[in-house]
């Protein structure tokens, strides 16, 4: 079996409590135990000095494309963008065509990604039968065929009852649910943040209630069934708030946040800018300022890309009219690393929260530098800076409102189950 | 995104499409222009030959009596050719999108175009991707902006008072659909206004609107005491479901300017309507009609808003772009 080391790197593995600078050494699919290293033969050497060395990050939302489909972002393309992205498992969510409600669709998906080489992808089975609320999904089932979790995607589930007792079934099956809280009503055919922006620009709003009220009706629920619940992208700082007090109280909850939310708010919107339109969309700078919060304090312990690669044409309409969604693989390790440059996270925490505790959210074995691991292992330069250029860009959806922004860090390394897949 | 499309490097207005951002001094010239234009109907030349062989488009997404009309009217003034295309002859019920629309006609070799589309910032996407002998002129968008009715307003209300230094106005009704009120609100305050305020139940007053520069009103007397100008909105009840208001009844009971309630404002307060009115529902048809009411001229004075804005547009570049040196 081929080895290679990955010499005087700064190794940053939050899973096991490291960051030292030192050498790490593959073997086959796996890191090779220290105690090991003189019983092998080096046959690659990789000079990491100055680089940082960390497990490879896990994106618990991205949308990687689908076969077949007329989109310009393709499986392949949206792989290539992880892996340049360091991002070496993905979560999906079940919205893909058609919709993973059956263990077909989950087994199918996970096939076709370990036919190329890419990032492990972990599909979410639905909550629902064709995401519909109406009608529970053979949830175990669709986790003997590979999801990690269940989830309703951005389709709410309006029946509470229905609700209730698909908590009630993910539990007896000890599976995670994934939850997008939001009230339809309140959201209606919102697009922006419900504040000067959207009453400036005469777009229609989102209030803050419209993802508070859903979020206490699911916690409510999720402490009578005992049910193991992951919040997805938050976007409000009350959010962080009640989802602090229910862990409190020892409710089995976590929660993430897309990266861009950290980073923009509602006034990016101004001047119709859609590539900002987003869903949730961006909130208020006290919004920002809460989920910055809640992430220091480990409210939520996950930062996500929540990619949505779309055509351009997509963005060119009025508001309203437009997708909603940014393409992030490429940018999420930088972008997150500006929340260190702006002393929200330290390098650690920032790695953590886009490698164990993503893997810890999603109950899988990944995540982690630690000896006889799958060897996952995204290495980058903390100091080189990029512009952003769509031309430049691996994914087919090049919607990102990060456009000729400086990004400070890039992946130089990309190892997928011990398999050098760029650099 | 560059803020400000509507004005080009050299400082002159080159598309229009909102109030906001645009200098007091800008908005000044375009009224004193339409001034000047106002006694057009009564000479004996009703054409001024400014605008020979140019064409203007009134590309309307959206229906449109009255701002289509005083538009077309205001072109063939400043002797434009006028095309007029209405949504259900349009191409974009055939899929097609409005960058794709606007694309074709200007392979018409077409000069400007007056837009009307029900989505917010469709005036605005329109401008930033057209070439640059082009001109984009927003007839209304979504809910955003109507800056030619914000215009003929304060005209109207620049023949009846001096300035607007002193002037106390209440805009009634659905603030949260209204692209007039957004750009009036915005018109008041460049021109400087001393209070301006909005007078509307909870459900029609969209959140953070008093950032714009208003003071919040929900009863009728209160908001009406003492002011000098009077904003009746159109109330759509197509928009309401019955859940934004309860019945036309009630909100004529409670938010209708009736000759009694428009005793709170000053004695002799304007009173305006964009139009078109729903008589009984949002106004009594006697302070429509009455004495008052100033909503005849204000139609009038969309003609004379509409060539000044289209004058100044394209009037300022009557050349062809030079070709590159």
């Amino acid at each position: 079996m081929k080895v290679t080391a990955i010499r005087n790197g700064r190794v940053i593995d939050p899973a096991n409590g490291t960051d030292t600078v030192g050498d790490i050494f593959v073997k086959g699919r796996r890191i090779v135990d220290l105690s090991e290293v003189s019983k092998v033969s080096i046959d690659q050497e990789i000079d990491a000095s100055g680089l940082i060395v960390c497990p490879g990050l896990i994106d618990i939302n991205a949308k990687m494309g689908e076969r077949g489909s007329s989109q310009s972002s393709t499986m392949l393309t949206e792989s290539n963008a992880a892996i340049s992205g360091g991002i070496t498992t993905a979560c999906i969510q079940p919205d893909t065509q058609p919709v993973v409600d059956t263990p077909a669709m989950a087994h199918m998906i996970r096939t076709n990604t370990e036919q190329q080489i890419g990032p492990n992808i972990l599909p979410l089975g639905a909550l629902t039968k064709g995401l519909e609320g109406e009608t529970l999904t053979e949830m175990a089932a669709l986790k003997a065929a590979g999801c990690v979790g269940v989830s309703n995607a951005r389709s709410a589930v309006r029946n509470t009852l229905l609700m209730r007792r698909a908590m009630q079934y993910a539990s007896t099956f000890d599976i995670t649910v994934f939850i997008h809280s939001f009230d339809p009503w309140l959201t209606g055919n919102g697009r922006v943040h419900e504040g000067e922006i959207s009453t400036r620009l005469g777009l229609p709003a989102v209030p803050e209630a419209a993802e508070t009220v859903a979020i206490a009706r699911d916690l409510a629920l999720v402490d009578t069934t005992g049910v193991r619940a992951h919040f997805s992208q938050l976007s409000c700082a009350r959010s962080v708030d009640m989802i602090a007090e229910s862990k409190q109280r020892g409710l089995n909850v976590s929660a993430d946040v897309a990266i861009h939310n950290l980073l923009l708010t509602e006034f990016d919107v101004d001047g119709f800018n859609t590539m900002c339109h987003v869903q949730p969309p961006l909130r208020s700078e006290n919004d920002r300022s809460g989920l910055r919060k809640g992430l220091k304090e480990g409210t939520i312990s996950v930062i996500c890309s929540d990619h949505r690669p779309c055509r351009i044409d997509d963005k060119l309409a009025p508001f309203v009219q437009t997708t909603a969604g940014i393409s992030g693989l490429e940018t999420l390790l930088p972008l997150t690393l500006k929340l260190v440059e702006e002393e929200v996270l330290d390098v650690t925490e920032a790695i953590a929260c886009l490698t164990c505790n993503p893997a810890r959210a999603l109950g899988i074995k990944a995540g982690s530098l630690a000896a006889r691991s799958i060897a996952d292992i995204c290495i980058f330069d903390p100091d080189l800076s990029w512009t952003v250029d769509p031309e430049n860009m691996l994914s087919g959806g090049r919607n990102t409102p990060f456009v000729g922004m400086e990004m400070r860090g890039k992946v130089t390394h990309t190892f997928i189950s011990g398999k050098l897949v760029t650099g | 995104m560059p803020q400000d499309v509507q004005i080009d490097t050299d400082g002159r207005l080159k598309h229009f499409i909102s109030i906001q951002a645009l200098p007091r001094k800008l908005i000044e010239e375009i009224l004193a222009l339409a001034e000047s234009y106002i006694d057009f109907p009564t000479r004996n030349i009703k054409k001024v030959p400014l605008l020979r062989g140019k064409t203007v488009v009134n590309l309307f997404f959206e229906p449109s009596t009255r701002t289509r009309t005083t538009f077309e009217i205001a072109a063939k003034r400043l002797s434009a050719d006028v095309i007029n295309l209405q949504s259900d002859s349009m191409s974009t019920v055939k899929g097609e999108t409005i960058l794709d629309t606007v694309k074709t006609l200007q392979a018409m070799h077409t000069d400007t175009f007056i837009v009307r589309h029900k989505n917010s910032g469709a005036a605005d996407l329109i401008a930033r991707h057209v070439p640059p002998h082009v001109h984009i002129i927003n007839g209304g968008d979504g809910r955003y902006s109507h800056p030619t009715q914000a215009l003929l307003d304060m005209l109207t209300i620049r023949q009846h008072r001096h300035s607007f230094e002193n002037l106390t106005v209440a805009i009634v009704g659905d603030i949260l659909h209204s692209r007039v009120a957004r750009s009036e609100i915005t018109a008041l305050n460049v021109l400087g206004a001393r209070e301006v305020r909005v007078v509307a139940p909870k459900t029609l007053i969209p959140t953070g609107v008093e950032k714009l520069g208003v003071k919040i009103y929900t009863d009728m007397a209160k908001g009406l005491k003492d002011v000098d100008v009077v904003v009746m909105l159109r109330l759509q009840m197509e928009r309401m479901e019955g859940q934004l208001i309860p019945s036309p009844r009630e909100y004529y009971q409670c938010y209708g300017l009736t000759e009694e309630k428009l005793k709170n404002a000053k004695p002799d307060a304007m009173v305006m309507h964009p139009g078109p009115i729903n008589r009984g529902l949002e106004i009594a048809s006697s302070v429509a009609d009455g004495q008052r009411s100033v909503i005849l001229s204000q139609v009038s004075n969309g003609i004379a808003v509409r060539m000044a804005v289209i004058a100044k547009i394209m009037g300022g570049y009557s050349k062809q772009p030079k070709p590159a040196s």
